[in-house]
């Protein structure tokens, strides 16, 4: 019966695409229209294929629902791999302008590129990290398999799909132009679907646990779900101009607009790429160093803590602008007090090490698990720091910006989903162990190294560029012309560029370890896992 | 009274106390008599179920 639903919706989809791709008034719109008019059309063949088919009912209720987690580990590698790789590669086009090639001007320059580097790397790399990484935790602490079938399957591939879309939007120009909210409404509304096939399916698995007890990670990744669903819903209240088209009005106006938008971009960070990743911290630092979280009570204010002051950040991105002095201080002390949850959790992260810091020397995942938690106290030190009004008049709108987001984006999430990768391909394909311990040492220092260049080079260039912005000489002139600092900052893109090299270079080796390890390092002995008491 | 101002006062006097009582309760309470003992538990929890869901009400021990 479900199947004939299927087909009837998987049906109309095609017709509207096809009529969408004869009728599209923009190219965004028309590639989309003929891709998913292809997918959808796949699907009714196979659906069609497999109706009225016998059933076979097997009862996996006594095993977890692991197949899409291994999916989530791969796609997350993949697009870790894509996102960096663009990132270095804009990366060089600041250093050497030519990049952005004649031939592929209106698509492949940096105005286009950028912000498909950071959805390739805050949604689609860290997007998968937290799906996969939530889908494993909510099952093993809940101990009960996901709720609801195959949705978790479609929260996958509809995540795919919309990675898919929102990247080809961006190359062919279709873009609302709202930072890390890019994505015009078409694909916004195919997000909310899935998100609350998402929600669906974790929330279902908490539901049904077995043990009496909500973990914490639980609690961090549940906040992620919710917030980031109201954040993308307020966010995104668009009108389309045409249905047939991929550009929207946003009802919003002016500062409120504005306003809306930072409450949506500081809260991504605040929720997407902390809060959910916390619940990584949570699960995975304990679990590699093999005893319990340092402080569970710590880890409940530290919850609470987090969400109440995180929310009201935002405003601290709009200091010297049409936004209310009173607003953009009160963004300002939030983030100020926000110091004491982040840097609670990081010593709850830390101390779950105590008395088994000798791990650091012979285990190097968990190593990696530890200098994550170390860029994300850096990183949270240095937030609160820059959006005080009298330092964000100088680092605003400079590059030291882009250091900070990176220290905490690849130090604080990319070390933290390496660590988790390298935990779950072993568990999720039953192998002994990694393929090269010594392999992963090299990922750890080439990344290391790498984000250090990073960083460092954009403190420098960043500094310098708003120093010479605001230099003025004894008659009140400005010194400076912008080209000026632009020529001034080409040493530090070099190094900055060679950063995100060895970065890139250190994911490659990951993904050639984790391949070996599915490959090649011995299969978990089957007797093994059968002797586990039932406790 | 117009409603901007409305909102304004309420969550300057009302919502603020509420979310700031609410918070120092959940301070008070994770600090409970009993609570280190429970808390234990449950910090345990990832060492628990790592191959497979718990079948039934007593395997949860």
């Amino acid at each position: 019966m479900s199947n004939y639903i299927k087909l009837i919706v998987l049906g109309l989809v095609v017709v509207f695409t096809a009529i969408g791709s004869n009728y599209a008034r923009d190219l965004a719109y028309q590639v989309h229209s003929i891709l998913v008019m292809l997918i959808a059309g796949g699907l009714f063949i196979w659906t069609l294929r497999n109706t009225d088919e016998p059933d076979i009912l097997v009862d996996r209720s006594g095993e977890y629902m692991d197949g899409v987690i291994r999916y989530g580990v791969i796609a997350t590698a993949f697009w870790g791999v894509v996102g960096f790789l663009a990132g270095t590669f804009i990366a060089f086009q600041l250093a050497f302008p030519v990049l952005n090639f004649d031939w592929a001007q209106g698509y492949l320059n940096f105005g286009r590129l950028r912000p498909l580097h950071t959805s390739a790397v805050i949604f689609a790399f860290g997007g998968n990290a937290l799906i996969a990484t939530s889908f494993y935790v909510v099952q093993r602490t809940s101990a009960a398999r996901l709720w609801g079938g195959n949705l978790a399957w479609f929260v996958f591939w509809g995540y795919q799909l919309f990675i898919v879309l929102a990247a080809t939007g961006y190359v062919l120009g279709g873009t609302q132009s709202k930072e890390y909210a890019e994505p015009e409404w078409y694909v916004d509304l195919w997000l909310t679907i899935v998100w609350v096939a998402y929600l669906a399916v974790f929330l279902g698995t908490i539901v049904k646990r077995k043990e009496p007890h909500i973990y914490v990670a639980n609690w961090f990744y549940l906040a992620f779900i919710v917030t980031v669903a109201m954040l993308h819903l307020v966010n995104n209240m668009t009108l389309p101009v045409s249905i047939w088209g991929s550009k929207s009005v946003i009802v919003w106006s002016g500062v409120q607009d504005a306003m809306i938008q930072w409450w949506y971009g500081h809260n991504a960070v605040g929720f997407f790429l902390t809060a959910g990743f916390l619940g990584m911290m949570y699960y995975f630092i304990p679990k590699q160093a093999e005893r319990p979280v340092f402080s569970y009570k710590l880890s409940i204010i530290h919850f609470w803590a987090l969400i109440f002051l995180y929310i009201w950040a935002g405003p601290h991105h709009l200091h010297y602008t049409a936004l209310p002095d009173w607003a953009s201080t009160l963004g300002m002390v939030f983030s100020i007090i926000l110091w004491m949850p982040s840097w609670g959790g990081m010593i709850n992260g830390l101390m779950t090490l105590s008395g088994a810091w000798d791990k650091l020397r012979t285990d190097p995942v968990i190593r990696m698990m530890v200098i994550s938690v170390g860029f994300y106290g850096m990183s949270t030190f240095e937030g609160p720091m820059m959006s005080i009004r009298a330092v964000n008049s100088l680092s605003h709108y400079t590059d030291w910006t882009i250091g900070h987001v990176h220290s905490g984006a690849l130090g604080w999430n990319g070390m933290i989903t390496f660590g988790a990768l390298y935990f779950l391909v072993p568990v999720l394909w039953k192998r002994e162990r990694l393929y090269s311990l010594q392999m992963v040492s090299w990922h750890f220092w080439l990344a290391t190294i790498g984000i250090v260049l990073y960083a460092a080079s954009m403190w420098v260039t960043g500094i310098m560029e708003g120093l010479m912005w605001r230099e003025v000489d004894a008659n009140g002139f400005l010194v400076n012309s912008f080209a000026d600092t632009v020529a001034a900052k080409f040493p530090m893109y070099v190094v900055r560029a060679l950063g995100g090299v060895m970065f890139v270079a250190g994911s490659l080796i990951m993904c050639y370890n984790l391949w070996m390890t599915v490959r090649k390092a011995p299969a978990k002995e089957a007797s093994l896992t059968v002797a586990v008491p039932a406790e | 009274m117009e409603e901007y101002t409305l909102l304004r006062q309420f969550a300057d006097s009302w919502m603020l106390l509420a979310l700031f009582v609410f918070f120092v309760g959940i301070v008070v309470w994770v600090f409970r008599p009993g609570a280190s003992k429970e808390y234990k538990d449950t910090a345990n929890i990832p060492f628990r179920h790592q191959d497979k869901p718990a079948e039934s009400e007593e395997a949860r021990k």
